[in-house]
């Protein structure tokens, strides 16, 4: 009989995860002012980067799966410029 | 003896409820569209009878708010956005493509029942007492103050989103990895082209809009401030995270529609669709960048006016490859050997009524005027100009295109013709008369309105009891054909596409032999025949 074990690299990540969510909360208790969303951005991008890397095997993927991920990332970033151009000039 | 057809390989109930035949998922897609669609009508006919008066007759103005909202979340996420690409593109993309089947076969029929399971609950929604926030659910009004069953509706959007991701996810690996041989980009039918841009904005637009459903969820159980600004949200957010989605949606709907118009007016002209390049690219170039203008929606809400003059100007920019295409079609049809068969009357339509429903949401995206047509009528016949007119215009004449190779049987073309005819009549006279409401500053989403409205309401209800009495036709003799219409032979239109050189209805696996694609699509001849795509 076989035994299937879960792989290291994503044990890892899931250690990971947790990990930055810990750090997350805990800086979410430190008064650094405006530097507080940097840091928690900072966290946020880094997670994002471990899922898409181990958990959707992005690192072993070909060029064409990699564009369509990285669609999806120019995509957001469409959202996040445009939206913040109304917040940012917004009188 | 029946020839052995997917239609005929078995009857049973669990051979269409556990299929994975891509043909009879687009059945059961058809099937439930069509139960969708006559109930959004329903609501639609509801709300012209009660605007045949300026006074209130029939509902009250809490019953009207539920109409409209019924009307609008039934019609646009449970008719226009799957209409042609779960039902004409399940059925008829693996077989322009010459393959046997999606990519994922098995993911397609989980679609259909998520796609259920979501229509469950939204019409759980409306039985138990409706919602009355619009389709747009805005905020603050569906966080904090509505009292109807906004997130039961809302889940149900939710849930069939999922089933429209699946679908595009599904289409995006089929065109890329299923083609026959000798297929390549250049060679395929345009209206593929269109399915696979729109597959693109479903696959990244949609998570969006859920994530923002769940947003309000999570505001109105648990106080957390995302859009109401005494606990540190902002109510423009909402606006544009829903937007995010609900313009590109508009892409969703139409840019399918423009796809079956390439092969209508093609077919009927006896001609190559003209600038085939510019057409395929054009898709691509609508789907980017109808990411690019959600603003267009929130020019009087206070959004910054540096956004909106960026929103106006990308808004403009957007309809120059909408109108490649208009113009395109045009010097296609210009010395073509045209034919007017019912599903040329639908593409001939759509051009005038697409073109009216563009250009006028060209006024629109100019902030001077939208500042004075917003939440008016003029905003409302521009839509659905654009929904109806171009969307339901260009799914009806797929339809009855395609409809011998779906059946295997030939409806009364006489019959068609008319119900071809009387849409286009019924719906100018229900939706015209709406610019000049909106341009004489009727505010939409009322139940009364002044008397001297009354002229312009009384010619839209008027049309509008066309419109329901022409949609209702094809019911009639699309289903007479189904048990009675003659046989269909293979290829009824002389048509050069992979799907006319297999039977009518296909068999199970699509073809018998794997075709060879060997020529360019589109290549007709005037005699009314074209040559193969296959070899």
């Amino acid at each position: 009989m076989t035994q299937s074990r879960p792989s290291l690299p994503l044990v890892a990540a899931w250690l990971g995860l947790l990990g930055l969510l810990a750090l997350t909360v805990t800086m979410a208790y430190v008064p650094l002012g405006a530097a507080n969303a940097v840091v928690a951005i900072g966290i946020g991008i880094t997670k994002a980067a471990l899922v898409a890397a181990i958990f959707m095997e992005l690192r072993h993927r070909d060029a064409l799966t990699l564009l369509f991920a990285g669609a999806g990332l120019f995509w957001l970033g469409i959202l996040l410029w445009l939206g913040l151009m109304d917040f940012l000039t917004r009188t | 003896m029946t020839e052995r057809n997917y239609l005929t390989a078995d009857y049973t109930l669990r051979s269409w409820f556990f299929t994975t035949d891509h043909k009879r998922i687009a059945i059961l897609y058809f099937a439930s569209l069509t139960m969708f669609f006559f109930i959004g009508g329903a609501a639609a006919t509801a709300m012209r009878i009660e605007l045949a008066t300026p006074q209130a007759d029939l509902v009250s103005d809490d019953i009207y708010n539920r109409l409209f909202t019924m009307h609008g979340i039934i019609m646009v996420w449970f008719f226009l956005i799957p209409s042609i690409p779960n039902t004409l593109g399940n059925f008829i993309v693996p077989l322009m493509i010459g393959a046997r089947d999606l990519a994922f076969p098995r993911l397609n029929l989980l679609s259909w029942y998520v796609f259920m399971l979501g229509g469950s609950v939204t019409l759980f929604a409306i039985l138990a007492g409706g919602i009355d926030t619009g389709w747009t659910f805005y905020t603050p009004f569906s966080t904090l103050y509505s009292n109807s069953y906004v997130m039961v509706a809302a889940a149900g959007v939710f849930i069939a989103g999922f089933s429209s991701i699946l679908t595009g996810l599904n289409f995006i690996v089929t065109i890329h990895r299923l083609r026959a041989p000798g297929l390549t980009w250049y060679r395929l039918p345009l209206f593929i082209w269109s399915l696979y841009a729109t597959s693109v904005i479903l696959v990244l637009a949609t998570p969006v809009l859920a994530i923002t459903l769940v947003l309000i969820a999570v505001e109105r159980f648990f106080g957390v401030g995302f859009f109401d600004p005494r606990i540190g949200g902002d109510p423009l957010l909402f606006q544009h995270l829903f937007w995010f989605y609900s313009h590109p949606a508009v892409y969703i709907m139409i840019l399918p529609g423009m796809g079956v118009i390439n092969e209508l007016i093609s077919c009927f002209s006896r001609k190559q669709v003209f600038g085939y390049k510019f057409v395929a690219w054009a898709s691509l170039a609508i789907a980017a960048l109808g990411f690019l203008v959600w603003g267009h929606h929130m020019f009087v809400t206070g959004q910054s006016l540096l956004a909106s003059l960026v929103f106006s100007f990308m808004s403009f920019v957007v309809a120059v490859p909408s109108a490649i295409k208009v113009f395109n079609w045009t010097a296609t049809l210009h010395k073509g050997s045209l034919r007017f068969d019912a599903p040329m009357l639908y593409a001939l339509a759509f051009i005038g009524l697409f073109t009216i429903g563009g250009l006028t949401g060209l006024f629109l995206a100019c902030l001077a005027f939208d500042v004075h047509a917003t939440d008016t009528y003029f905003v409302v016949a521009h839509f659905h100009y654009i929904m109806v007119g171009g969307m339901v215009t260009a799914y009806f004449g797929g339809l009855h295109y395609w409809w011998p190779k779906i059946t295997g049987r030939l409806y009364s073309e006489y019959w068609a013709r008319a119900a071809a005819i009387l849409i286009f009549l019924g719906f100018n006279l229900t939706f015209f008369p709406q610019f000049v409401l909106g341009a004489e500053g009727m505010p939409r989403r009322y139940h009364v309105y002044p008397p001297e409205f009354q002229v312009w309401n009384v010619l839209s209800s008027g049309g509008a009891t066309i419109l329901a009495a022409a949609y209702l036709l094809p019911l009639f003799y699309l289903g007479y054909s189904v048990f009675f219409g003659a046989r269909a032979p293979a290829n009824p239109w002389d048509a050069p596409g992979l799907e006319w050189q297999t039977s009518s209805p296909p068999p199970e696996h699509n073809f018998d032999v794997q075709p060879v694609v060997t020529r360019a699509p589109y290549q007709y001849s005037r005699k009314f025949e074209a040559q193969p795509q296959n070899a």
